[in-house]
């Protein structure tokens, strides 16, 4: 691996960055303010794409800032997975660019400058994260994800919005302040440097029992990737505007909290060492609790997002799997499911914040024959339903083939019955939504309003546009299969 | 003339403060500027003589030439000649702040409160800068009978709460006093680097076992340490803003200042470790004062006071740091001594900011403040944050080297005070945020939401660039002493700790 010096991991992590001043500065002018927006998104997706070859080659780019402790940098250095995850971002931070704009203006919403400009410090600490190249670094954008995000999910400064904020912040901040900041100071202390590598650095620097410890300090520590206990924040977060649920309670936050899960799992620990100390195996068995106790929660839900939270809990845990399952194929599919479920599960999102739009409802069992009068939307939804719970020819099918063909490959039998069961719960909370909007008896809010309709072309663009691609992701997956699969020999030791 | 840097930091202010009450007496006007020209003449000479001491190395300046021990000296090492530097660069700051409040909260008495605003820098810096343990005595006592003076004329309250700082501060001093005539009496010297020669043959001496316990109480009542902090949190919740900016910070760190030259250079780590178990105390009064500063913060409906009980707890940190006794828990310590100095400034004078406005400092002045003044509280956030130790603000990286300390010495109660810090001060930050950012909810549960995006411009209602400025610098030095606090312990502090551990 040839790692080549460049500033322009900087640059991708700075552009959003300036783009929040900017958008700030043009508050006054809507117009010239969502330009800024706009374009930062897509400079940045530039930037991001333009790096990508040289990891085709399976080389790396790295960037140092600053030394903060001796050994230890603010640093960047992008790698297949890191360019994998930030692809996935900044990609989708267009899309949803152009459905927030459609969406603040429909809903008329208050202090849209502020809410566009912490979107995009956001997405610059998403981007952080992916392109970290050591475990503070990483930390540094994961707290400053936790905290440019509460005045997104507060934004409607309601007294809901007020007890989901302190919810929020109580598991993100506390988590991260009583368990992950200790196991970084703990891997310090043991293995005397912080930077990731191939095959972990943990491997022979201290006990068994501690390296334990410090393994469920990560694991717990890591509250953004929801597992159950300390998935409670992510549907009541819900309470934040659509696209904020749709871009960071589906992709950029979750995904970066399941992104340092593995992060670690592979670059710090290395997956040897999880497999001498079987912390592998507890690794799957404990998150498969989180994924059918996530997918039965979501089964009681009417409120559509609330019921996508839940969805959302499940699926983050079939990420982390790849971080237990010791086989090749296991651990490509749970990075794969990254992006197809982040495809997947962004266009539910915005499908449920079209229709909220389109006809100011939030319940599923309000939704009664909406299909008939927002029939993209639905369709949409469709598509989306079927790929998060892995239907061919959706891309979801895809990474939960991986997953199970690594499930059997590991030897672990027992996660392959927690996958068949999990789908078919799935499909249990998505059909019949699907169903009773398509075909179902008019609801009492669809037969009083004759004023419901398809959304502005701003959201149903982006929406319609999200749900091809899940479905092109079953027919071409290998751009991102391509980057999982050099990350995962990597890891794997050549 | 760069010769005399060292004491030209401590003679500028002490002589503009004599000169200040004439100037007063001619034009009350003059008095500004006058502090703020001492103040940056001393801050001038504070830097040069940090500069030399990075180049030249130690710094002996004899008093009228007369060579110690019987001549007072003045030790410039690293340490202090860091601490110097941020005493000047605080006093000057809160100095520039404090013009506007002051006319507002004690008109007529601007020249009073500044000539004892300089007694008291002048105080502070005689205290760091001196290595003699009796002219340290007479800093201290010049320092603390200013801050008496500058405590009392605030409030209502603040005489009172003045007069028991007062008692508790004198005996703290006394305590001192006996420390410094054990010694003297036992060695016949009062030189810093004399005392710690002749001292290892009478460490059996029961004598200087109570010299070294008078000094640590002593210092402790000054450190404002639990359970000798209850003169505290009165006497800066009711004094002027600009005192509770100037004193808070300062004097605290002053102190520990004085205990880590008490306990290292003075006497050497292996009486401390070997005579007396006087680390694990420490370390474990450390823990207690940090666990009781945090939850009686939780408790505060007074902003000033919740920052005072803040103040508490932060000493923890730092004395749980000199308690660990090793390396890195003394870098944490003495790093921390410069973040929590711009902790609790950029505290205070988001404090006086809000006074200045509002007309008081209970927690509910803090109402809709986001909107009115959202340059104070973007510098509140980033205090708040730094006090929670979110990387990159400096409040992360003196907590990583204490941490490591704990871990080093496996001092876990310590560890687990500093995470549970951590997670209380989060409490306490977003307690405050959530006040001012969800404005009033009135009583039926209706929430009061300002709609549309322009009208916020309009209702703006900041404090005087005079206070905002210096609160912009000081948070802007919260982050940048975070990002390059490398640079700093690579070079500064690194020489500062005591080389003997």
């Amino acid at each position: 691996m040839e790692i080549t010096e460049s500033i322009q991991p900087l640059l991708v992590v700075s552009t959003p960055l300036l783009c929040a001043l900017l958008i700030v500065l043009f508050g006054r002018w809507p117009n010239f303010r969502e330009f800024w927006t706009i374009a930062a998104s897509l400079v940045t997706f530039f930037l991001v794409a333009s790096m990508v070859k040289v990891m085709y080659g399976g080389n790396a780019v790295a960037c140092r800032l600053i030394e903060v402790y001796p050994g230890v940098d603010i640093a960047f250095k992008v790698d297949a997975f890191g360019i994998f995850f930030a692809l996935l971002s900044s990609f989708l931070w267009i899309i949803v660019s152009f459905y927030s704009i459609g969406y603040m203006r429909s809903l008329n919403e208050h202090s849209q400058t502020r809410f566009f400009a912490f979107f995009a410090v956001a997405i610059s600490s998403a981007l952080g994260v992916a392109f970290s190249s050591n475990l503070l670094t990483l930390y540094l954008f994961y707290e400053l994800l936790t905290v440019c995000t509460y005045p997104l999910v507060t934004h409607h400064q309601d007294t809901e919005a007020k007890a989901s904020g302190r919810m929020y912040l109580s598991i993100l901040l506390g988590t991260s302040v009583a368990f992950f900041l200790p196991a970084i100071l703990f891997t310090y202390f043991s293995a005397g440097t912080l930077d990731f590598s191939p095959q972990g650095i943990l491997k022979g620097t201290a006990s068994n029992g501690m390296i334990t410890i410090i393994f469920l300090l990560y694991l717990f520590g890591i509250g953004k990737s929801a597992i159950m206990p300390f998935s409670g924040w992510l549907p009541r977060a819900m309470v934040a505007p659509t696209p904020v649920s749709a871009l960071l309670h589906a992709v950029a936050v979750v995904k970066a909290g399941v992104f340092c899960q593995l992060r670690i799992y592979f670059n710090t620990f290395g997956v040897d060492l999880l497999h001498t100390l079987s912390l592998d195996v507890f690794l799957i068995y404990f998150v498969s609790i989180t994924i059918i106790v996530g997918s039965l929660f979501a089964l009681k839900q009417d409120d559509i997002k609330a019921m996508l939270a839940y969805s959302t809990i499940s699926q983050l845990s079939y990420i982390i799997l790849a971080g237990g399952i010791h086989s090749y194929q296991g651990m490509l599919g749970g990075v794969l499911h990254i992006v197809m479920h982040g495809f997947g599960k962004i266009t539910l999102f915005l499908c449920a914040g079209s229709i909220l739009c389109g006809s100011h409802i939030k319940k599923i069992s309000q939704l009664g024959g909406i299909g008939r009068k927002m029939p993209i939307t639905m369709l949409a939804f469709l598509f989306g339903a079927l790929s998060v719970a892995g239907i061919p020819p959706f891309g979801g099918f895809i990474s939960k083939w991986f997953l199970a063909l690594g499930s059997i490959k590991g030897d672990q039998w027992p996660i392959l019955v927690v996958l068949f069961t999990s789908t078919l719960l799935n499909l249990s909370y998505f059909m019949p939504v699907v169903y009773i909007s398509f075909f179902g008896e008019e609801s009492e809010m669809v037969k009083g309003d004759q004023n419901i309709h398809e959304s502005s072309l701003y959201m149903v663009v982006p929406l319609m546009f999200t749900a091809l691609i899940s479905l092109v992701m079953f027919f071409y997956p290998y751009p991102f299969i391509h980057l999982a699969e050099i990350f995962v020999k990597s890891v794997m030791g050549g | 003339m760069l010769d005399q840097a060292p004491i030209l930091t401590i003679i500028f202010p002490l002589i503009f403060a004599v000169i200040t009450p004439l100037l007063g007496w001619v034009k009350k006007e003059f008095c500004y500027p006058w502090v703020i020209a001492a103040l940056c003449l001393s801050s001038v000479c504070s830097i040069i003589t940090l500069e030399r001491v990075l180049c030249h190395g130690v710094i002996h300046y004899h008093f009228g030439n007369w060579s110690p021990p019987w001549g007072i000296e003045y030790v410039i090492d690293h340490l202090n000649s860091f601490v110097l530097v941020l005493v000047t660069s605080v006093s000057l700051l809160v100095a520039i702040s404090s013009k506007r409040s002051i006319e507002k909260e004690i008109p007529q008495k601007e020249v009073y409160f500044y000539t004892l605003f300089l007694l008291q820098v002048t105080g502070f810096l005689g205290i760091v800068a001196t290595g003699d343990i009796f002219n340290l005595y007479v800093f201290l006592e010049i320092a603390s009978l200013a801050g008496y003076a500058l405590i009392a004329v605030g409030e209502k309250h603040a005489s009172f709460a003045s007069f028991r700082y007062v008692v508790m501060g004198t005996i703290g001093a006394c305590f001192y006093l006996l420390g410094v005539g054990y010694l003297y009496m036992a060695t016949g010297s009062l030189n810093m680097a004399d005392l710690s020669k002749i001292l290892p043959e009478l460490y059996h001496s029961k004598v200087i076992l109570v010299a070294f316990i008078f000094f640590m109480v002593g210092l402790a009542i000054k450190m404002a340490i639990f359970p000798l902090h209850t003169w505290l949190p009165d006497a800066y919740t009711y004094a002027p803003s600009a005192t509770s900016a100037l004193v808070a910070p300062l004097m605290t760190k002053v102190s520990v200042y004085v205990m880590i030259r008490i306990i290292y250079t003075v006497f050497q780590p292996n009486f401390t470790m070997e005579m007396v178990p006087i680390n694990s105390i420490i370390s474990w009064v450390a823990v207690a004062a940090i666990l009781y500063g945090i939850i009686m913060a939780l408790g505060q409906k007074d902003l000033k006071r919740m920052f005072c009980y803040i103040l508490i707890a932060e000493m923890g940190y730092m004395l749980g740091g000199i308690g660990l006794a090793n390396k890195m828990g003394i870098t944490g310590a003495i790093l921390h001594i410069l973040n929590d100095a711009l902790m609790i400034t950029c505290l205070f004078l988001v404090a006086g900011a809000v006074v200045y406005k509002r007309g008081g400092h209970h927690i509910s002045q803090m109402k809709n403040n986001f909107k009115t003044m959202p340059f104070s509280m973007a510098a509140f956030a980033v205090v708040g944050l730094s006090l929670i130790g979110v990387p990159p603000t400096c409040g992360f990286f003196s907590k990583w080297y204490l941490i490591l300390g704990a871990i080093e010495a496996h001092h876990w109660a310590f560890l687990t005070a500093l995470i549970l810090s951590s997670a209380v001060n989060a409490i306490l930050f977003f307690k405050i945020v959530e006040i001012a950012y969800y404005g009033e909810e009135s009583s039926s549960g209706v929430p009061h939401v300002h709609v549309g995006t322009h009208h916020s411009h309009s209702t703006i209602d900041e404090a005087p660039a005079s206070i905002l400025i210096p609160l912009g610098i000081t948070a802007l030095a919260i982050l940048l002493v975070g990002i390059f606090s490398a640079k700093i312990v690579s070079g500064v502090i690194q020489y500062a700790v005591p080389p003997n551990l």
